[in-house]
């Protein structure tokens, strides 16, 4: 069950939202009051859900100039115009509690290297992302030998942002290689209304969606 | 001139473009007059950066809306090089231009009149009607000159400051401005970090670039070889015009971007459908230049010129501090930053620099870059992105706590 509520109210003139499952997720691990960036916010969906469900301070970076206009207008006070292949240079270690991707991580030239920088910065880290080895994914490429496309990965492979996609198994041993421990593991089979299922069973195989919490490996083997 | 005619139909067409006209427009704020507020009468004078006194000085400033009861609603807009405290509406009814930021200030505006109170004054050092070189000296009856001290932009903000405290204003809701205008934002910010809520530095840098420094004393190297000049002492002969209005070209260019010269006038020719072959104008852009230049003459007093990019030439905010890290280390405001994409005067860096510096204190700050041709004098255009920015920071600004 999701702690964290589907519909929030926005303001005092009755604004709500409506969060989707991957965010409601994402707020449930977070600690009442902590300090949450969110690396590649977009319009500051979660990052506003965040200052409102769990009064975070909320930090943004977007490459989207619209995105950060949008941000402001909801009146999120920390967001950065940015690109995420530079790094998080501007932030010093562990300075954070929560570094969050949402959906972010196979758009980026080299996720090794940012996921090592949100380790850096990052008490916690939180990554989520679409799994490439969802079953109706697979069968586009086996069956009809198309890439695939699904709700989750919606354009042509020549017009996709994503080029870095991945499955939930490769995600794993990239934790591995990056030395990131993974705290939780949330395979996720979302629906369009925002319904949505932990799969438990098989679930690179039937989850749509992965939400990881992680950890840096190096930093807790020192400390302990 | 065509280019004259096609920027003032793109003004018409902008105006009717959102359904106004000069006559009716209700988002002005009418008729302003500028007011002088004078202190540092000696033996009080005021104490300058460089070492030395000045005294009495004079600030020109206007003020557009109402101060709140309990006067938390101020904005303090500064002004660039060459600006002034007429910042927003008309001084007489057959004005031909509005202040210089009227497309931001005014009712229903960015920095709406209906619920803040905007002051906006002229530097020290300047010729607006602020103490400057062409000021008389009380001592001696007659114009400082060269003689005036040279000024800072921490003097100017200091001066400021004796403003907005006579005003009673003791926490002001908002500093804002663009190119030298945001470098007195951060001094601002730095220095009286209990004074300001929240800063709108746009296009501007921590400390000015050594390109910048080199274009700045090309622009005086052309007024000091003006025989005109004299020493600087010219008042009440003629002016050092051919001197101040080729600074004025060189300024010019650096604040448009090449793409965007070259989309105003490629290499269109002027009042002419061949080359001269001489050297009259042959080129649009020739034409163009030598206007803003002999327009600017009219305006500017080319002893400020001097002064005023020296200050800015000195501006280095980090230094005093060690680093522009540990300047902002007790900064409280929070800060909208914003830069040009194709300004190369004081280009994105350098406002990622001031970002960065704010970070590193885990201050709040909201950074964008806007995508324009425009180039550093983008920020005094019509734009839809910074007016909702800041419509938006000052909104959600004004209701934070502190």
């Amino acid at each position: 069950m999701i702690a964290t509520p589907e519909v929030i109210r926005l303001d005092a003139n009755g604004t709500v939202a409506h969060l989707t499952a991957e965010h409601r997720l994402i707020i449930d691990l977070i600690e009442e009051g902590s300090r949450a960036l969110d690396l590649g916010c977009g319009e500051g969906d979660l990052l506003k859900a965040l200052e409102i469900v769990k009064r975070v301070r909320a930090e943004g970076i977007e490459l989207s100039e619209a995105c950060i206009q949008a941000c402001v207008a909801k009146g999120l006070m920390n967001v950065h115009h940015g690109d995420l292949d530079e790094g998080l240079a501007d932030y010093p270690d562990k300075s954070v509690d929560y570094v969050i991707s949402t959906n972010t991580i196979q758009v980026l030239h080299n996720p090794m290297f940012l996921i090592r920088e949100m380790a850096r910065v990052g008490k916690k880290c939180i990554v989520s992302f679409p799994n490439f080895a969802h079953w109706p994914a697979r069968a586009q490429l086996f069956f009809k030998g198309h890439m695939p496309k699904t709700a989750k990965l919606p354009s042509e492979w020549y017009e996709s942002q994503n080029i870095h996609l991945t499955t939930i198994l490769d995600f794993r041993n990239f934790c591995r290689k990056a030395e990131m421990r993974i705290l939780r593991e949330m395979p996720l089979r979302t629906t369009p209304d925002g319904g949505h299922r932990i799969i438990h069973l098989f679930p690179n195989l039937r989850a749509d969606t992965a939400v990881f919490l992680l950890e840096d490996a190096r930093a807790s083997a020192e400390s302990t | 001139m065509p280019w004259l005619a096609s920027s003032r139909n793109n003004r018409k067409r902008a105006l009717t473009g959102r359904g106004l006209s000069m006559a009716v427009d209700v988002s002005s704020v009418g008729i302003v007059e500028t007011k002088y507020f004078t202190f540092a009468y000696p033996p009080n004078e005021m104490k300058l950066e460089g070492g030395r006194t000045l005294g009495p000085v004079t600030l020109a400033y206007e003020t557009y809306g109402e101060l709140s009861p309990a006067k938390d609603n101020a904005i303090l807009i500064l002004h660039a090089l060459s600006g002034d405290a007429h910042a927003a509406g008309f001084h007489k009814p057959s004005d031909k231009a509005p202040g210089w930021w009227d497309i931001m200030i005014g009712p229903g505006k960015a920095f709406d009149t209906r619920k803040y109170f905007v002051i906006c004054s002229n530097v020290i050092g300047g010729c607006k009607g602020s103490t400057g070189p062409s000021s008389i000296n009380p001592a001696t009856g007659k114009p400082y000159a060269l003689s005036f001290p040279v000024v800072t932009i921490s003097d100017m903000v200091n001066a400021q400051k004796e403003l907005i405290d006579y005003l009673g204003i003791e926490k002001l809701l908002c500093v804002v401005g663009g190119s030298m205008g945001g470098m007195q934002v951060l001094d601002w910010a730095v220095r009286f970090p209990d004074r300001v809520r929240l800063a709108i530095p746009i296009a501007t840098a921590g400390r000015l670039s050594a390109q910048a420094i080199a274009f700045d004393e090309v622009g005086r190297q052309a007024i000091q070889s003006d025989p005109n000049w004299m020493g600087g002492n010219y008042y009440g002969k003629a002016v050092p015009h051919r001197g101040l209005a080729i600074a004025r070209m060189i300024g010019h260019i650096t604040y448009l971007s090449e793409r965007s010269m070259h989309q105003k006038f490629g290499r269109k020719l002027q009042d002419k459908s061949e080359y001269g072959y001489d050297f009259l104008t042959d080129f649009q852009v020739e034409s163009y230049l030598r206007y803003k230049g002999d327009n600017f003459v009219k305006r500017f007093d080319a002893n400020s010129y001097l002064y005023i990019t020296k200050a800015m030439d000195y501006f280095d905010l980090g230094q005093a501090y060690g680093s522009l890290k540990q300047a902002f280390a007790g900064v409280k405001a929070r800060f909208l930053v914003i830069s040009f994409s194709s300004d190369w005067l004081f280009p994105s860096y350098q406002s990622k620099e001031i970002v960065t510096a704010i970070r590193q204190n885990n201050g709040a700050v909201i950074y964008t870059e806007i995508h324009t041709d425009y180039g550093h004098d983008a920020f005094l255009l019509e734009s839809e992105q910074i007016s909702s920015l800041v419509t938006n920071f000052l909104e959600f600004g004004a209701n934070s706590k502190k």
